[in-house]
């Protein structure tokens, strides 16, 4: 019992926010909106795909992090979500955030009715039948039965969409890459939101009672297959979201860029951010959007190799992840807080050791 | 009725080396619990290395038994170094580090050998006594060569006492333990046994597939499919798995759906039965007490 | 001088996790005696044995013939000559009784001396002879324990932990378990250290005791000593 109220997310200490609390946040969020303009285009390009994986990986963290069930077929939901975005932009001529929605409703299904063979299957069968579907979906975008939808092999180009007005600050322009880091900052922190309201309290709880101990919690009363198709479903939507959000910023789909890879990548972010956590969700995305890059440049030969020893030592330094090493980080500081004498304003109320 | 059959036996063959990666996955899951996603790459790999060996004038059967040993002890150094201390992280912090293996072993294949498609020998000469209306020289051979290695196996599992003493550990480590078995020794020698199975896959499918990089993927999926269709926990059923998935591959690409959607299929197939049978075709079932 | 106790426990501190289970436990055990270990459940003999196998964390210092026993691994301990029958019997449920007898003799290379080793098993155990090659998770009850009794005794141990031999069992096997357990200490020579929830068949079959009580030793001597006692009549022997 203690174990599970020490790891999990859900139990915050419950204080009232102070007014340090309140302007740190908008510190950052005064941060957050003039940051696009003081980099170049190439580097608000590269915090767009952050702001994407970050959903995308959030969605798979529902699942596998607070639900136990590992999935490695994401990146079809990623692209579903993507080519949705692009067929119905280019083809039938809809703005950009109507897709979003049409995305996240037709992964949602997906994903909802993926939860019912996944009741059955666990563990490894689990993850056998996910990268099924991880690798048939490119397969069957390519297909020539869908080409004129789809563009086949080719793929579809897709417009970035124009930002509504203009701004110049700092010297740079409000263009359609800084228009779009708004965009998915603004779809970002909502889906956050969302996430963060969804998974605390009740349902938090009950998916991570799924996940550890799934006969009592079902003893208990939850109804276990709702519940795990449900969360199948909504994580699907969430990196369905993203994976429209992705197409947008990078301009263009294809079915070889969703390959089986992608997938790995999400659950990466996943593991390397931290396990059932939402803000380690942001972590997971900056490691898979940056690291390879690091490789990269210490190794142009074999640059993935770099990355695979990057991956294995992160695992053995860390292995719950940037958001492990960050709450254990601060639950040795608040021991040393609650060492000195609590002040007679501060209210009362703690949970966490 | 003959392209059929042709299709079948083609099959079966095919089947046997998806049947030898799915023995190479079962034999450490069975000890440690784990799915060695590295397994093909590492296979690829010892392939490179046989290929290497015979590019600078090696003969075959030397440079396939060298290749066997590297990688038998290649196995062991990884079992030992890097994944010993990870032995009781949770189940996705090992997917991570066998991602991370997967990931250095592609990557070092394609720097150290680069690219290029290249060709590898096979040992079992064209025209030979081997071949068969039904089964080329090669088919054949790799036939022979993965059931004497099933064999062998075999007898080292049953008759020998560190086979024994292996089979003990794997079933229960603690009881294993009291009685003096090295338990952490024995899971490095079932990494090492499934390298050198995957190895032996490697050099026996090059010939046809062809040696790249990425020579490895598609098979370890179908290994892992006929892993689980046989039963994560039982090495003669992942080789049978193994014969079935290769019979269904080339009898869906040829009569139902052609090359392109094959592995999708194949895969969905699979996963239907696995719906209908959670414990594949011949597993146990397991009954947990609560 | 007295020659040193085949078995010297001293100071005996054994951890599960956080939680201290033992206290300062301290036994001898000599050469060619059986020597009980009583207490309620809960009471830390289990975790007695489990600390001399080196199964726990634990601190203090144990002793095997005068060799320290808490700096090495268990399996070797094993090779010091000490041969554990664990509580649920240990047995390879998938392997025959055959190869479970032969896993037990797996440190010794005297082959001619294992042979002989596995035949005397046989003839102690005509149960297990008619059953060699049978799955031991098929077995009784009753068969299992002498498995795993016939198992540790393939070490040729110098010292046999057993944990509760009688527990699940009907009481005429147990007593025919017992019986050759007293013949086996008696004519080979071999030391037992035997821990049970059942005080009085412990007390038959022992030379001396101790009683655990919430992991410190309470109580020690012969055992024709704890059977006057008092308390231990009262509590433990239901007179």
């Amino acid at each position: 019992m203690n174990d599970l109220a020490a790891r999990s997310a859900l139990t915050p200490p419950r204080r009232r926010h102070g007014l340090g609390w309140w302007l740190a946040i908008a510190a950052v969020a005064v941060a957050l909106v003039l940051l696009p303009f003081l980099v170049k285009n190439y580097r608000v390009f590269q915090f767009n795909l952050v702001l994407v994986y970050a959903i995308a990986v959030l969605g798979l963290n529902m699942l596998t992090g607070y639900n136990g069930q590992i999935s490695l077929g994401h990146g079809a939901f990623y692209a579903i979500g993507g080519y949705a975005a692009a067929v119905l932009m280019e083809r039938a001529g809809l703005p950009y955030g109507a897709t979003l929605p049409v995305a996240a409703l037709l992964c949602f299904v997906l994903g909802f009715l993926m939860g019912f063979p996944a009741l059955r299957l666990g563990g490894h069968y689990l993850a056998l039948a996910t990268l099924a579907l991880a690798l048939a979906v490119p397969q069957l975008l390519k297909h020539k039965a869908i080409e004129g939808w789809t563009g086949g092999v080719q793929g579809i180009v897709l417009t970035k969409p124009e930002p509504p007005f203009t701004l110049r600050l700092f010297g740079q322009s409000l263009n359609a890459d800084r228009w779009l880091y708004f965009v998915t900052l603004a779809v970002g922190a909502l889906m956050f939101l969302l996430a963060w309201n969804l998974l605390r309290g009740r349902v938090g709880r009950a998916l991570i009672a799924i996940r550890d101990h799934p006969i009592a919690a079902a003893a208990m009363g939850i109804n276990l297959p709702l519940y795990k198709s449900l969360t199948f479903g909504v994580s699907a939507a969430f990196t369905g979201v993203a994976g429209a959000l992705g197409a947008v910023v990078v301009a263009f789909v294809s079915p070889d860029s969703y390959g089986s890879f992608l997938s790995i990548t999400i659950l990466v972010g996943v593991v390397i951010g931290g396990l059932a956590s939402i803000p380690g969700a942001i972590f997971g995305a900056i490691f898979i959007q940056y690291v390879p890059n690091l490789a990269d440049e210490i190794s142009k030969s074999a640059p993935w190799a770099i990355y695979g020893i990057f991956l294995i030592v992160f695992m053995y330094l860390m292995p719950g992840g940037v958001m492990g090493i960050l709450r254990k980080a601060w639950a040795r500081w608040r021991v040393g807080a609650a060492a000195a004498p609590p002040s007679p304003a501060a209210p009362q109320g703690e949970h966490r050791p | 009725m003959e392209a059929f059959l042709h299709q079948v036996f083609s099959g079966l063959a095919n089947g046997c080396i998806y049947g030898s990666v799915a023995l190479a996955l079962v034999m450490i899951y069975q000890a440690t619990h784990h799915l060695n996603f590295a397994q093909g790459e590492m296979a690829t790999f010892s392939t490179f290395i046989a290929w290497a060996l015979i590019q600078r004038g090696w003969p075959y059967w030397a440079a396939f038994a060298l290749t066997v040993g590297l990688s038998f002890a290649a196995g062991l150094l990884i079992q030992r170094i890097i994944l010993r201390p990870i032995e009781r992280a949770p189940v996705l912090t090992n997917v991570i580090v066998f991602i991370g293996l997967l990931v250095i072993f592609n990557s070092l294949a394609g720097w150290l050998f680069d690219h290029t498609v290249k060709a590898f020998p096979s040992p079992f000469p064209q025209n030979s006594i081997l071949a068969t209306r039904w089964f080329s020289a090669h088919e054949m051979g790799s036939f022979l060569v993965m059931m004497a290695v099933l064999a062998l196996l075999y007898a080292f599992f049953r008759f020998t006492p560190v086979g024994l003493a292996m089979r003990a550990a794997a079933l229960n480590p603690e009881s294993a333990r009291l009685v003096g078995i090295r338990v952490s020794w024995m899971l490095a020698m079932g990494w090492g046994l499934a390298a050198a199975i995957g190895a032996i896959a490697g050099m026996m499918v090059a010939p046809s597939v062809f040696l790249d990089p990425n020579m490895m993927a598609g098979i370890l999926l179908y290994g892992f499919a006929a892993a689980l269709l046989g039963g994560i926990d039982n090495p003669l059923a992942a080789v049978a798995g193994g014969l079935i998935v290769g019979v269904l591959e080339n009898l869906l690409g040829a009569y139902v759906i052609g090359t392109e959607l094959k592995l999708t299929v194949a895969l969905v197939l699979i996963v239907g039965t696995l719906t209908l049978r959670p414990n594949g075709l011949f597993g146990k079932q397991v009954v947990t007490r609560v | 001088m007295a020659e040193a106790a085949l078995l010297e426990v001293r100071d005996l501190d054994a951890f599960y996790g956080p939680t201290q289970v033992l206290h300062g436990v301290g036994f001898r055990l000599e050469r060619g005696r059986i020597t009980a270990i009583l207490g309620a459940n809960g009471a830390g003999k289990t975790t007695t044995l489990r600390a001399i196998c080196r199964m726990v964390r634990a601190s203090g210092s144990i002793r095997v013939d005068g060799q320290d026993v808490l700096g090495r691994s268990t399996e070797d301990v094993v090779r010091l000559g000490v041969a554990h029958v664990p509580d649920g019997r240990g047995t390879f449920g998938a392997l025959s009784v055959e190869e479970n007898l032969r896993l037990g003799a797996h440190v010794r290379h005297d082959k001619a001396a294992v042979a002989a080793d596995l035949q005397r098993a046989y003839e102690r155990f005509p149960r297990l002879a008619e059953r060699r090659r049978q799955q031991a998770g098929t077995l009784s009850g009753g068969e299992q324990q002498m498995l795993a009794i016939s198992r540790a005794l393939m070490l040729r141990p110098k010292l046999l932990l057993l944990d509760e031999p009688s527990f699940g069992l009907a009481p005429k096997i147990v007593a025919e378990i017992f019986r050759i357990l007293r013949t086996i200490n008696e004519a080979e020579q071999v030391s037992m250290l035997l821990v049970e929830q059942n005080a009085r068949l412990a007390l038959d079959l022992a030379h001396d005791a101790y009683l655990l009580e919430t992991g410190r030793v309470q109580l020690a001597g012969s055992s024709a000593a704890l059977q006057a006692d008092e308390a231990v009549r009262k509590a433990y022997l239901g007179i």
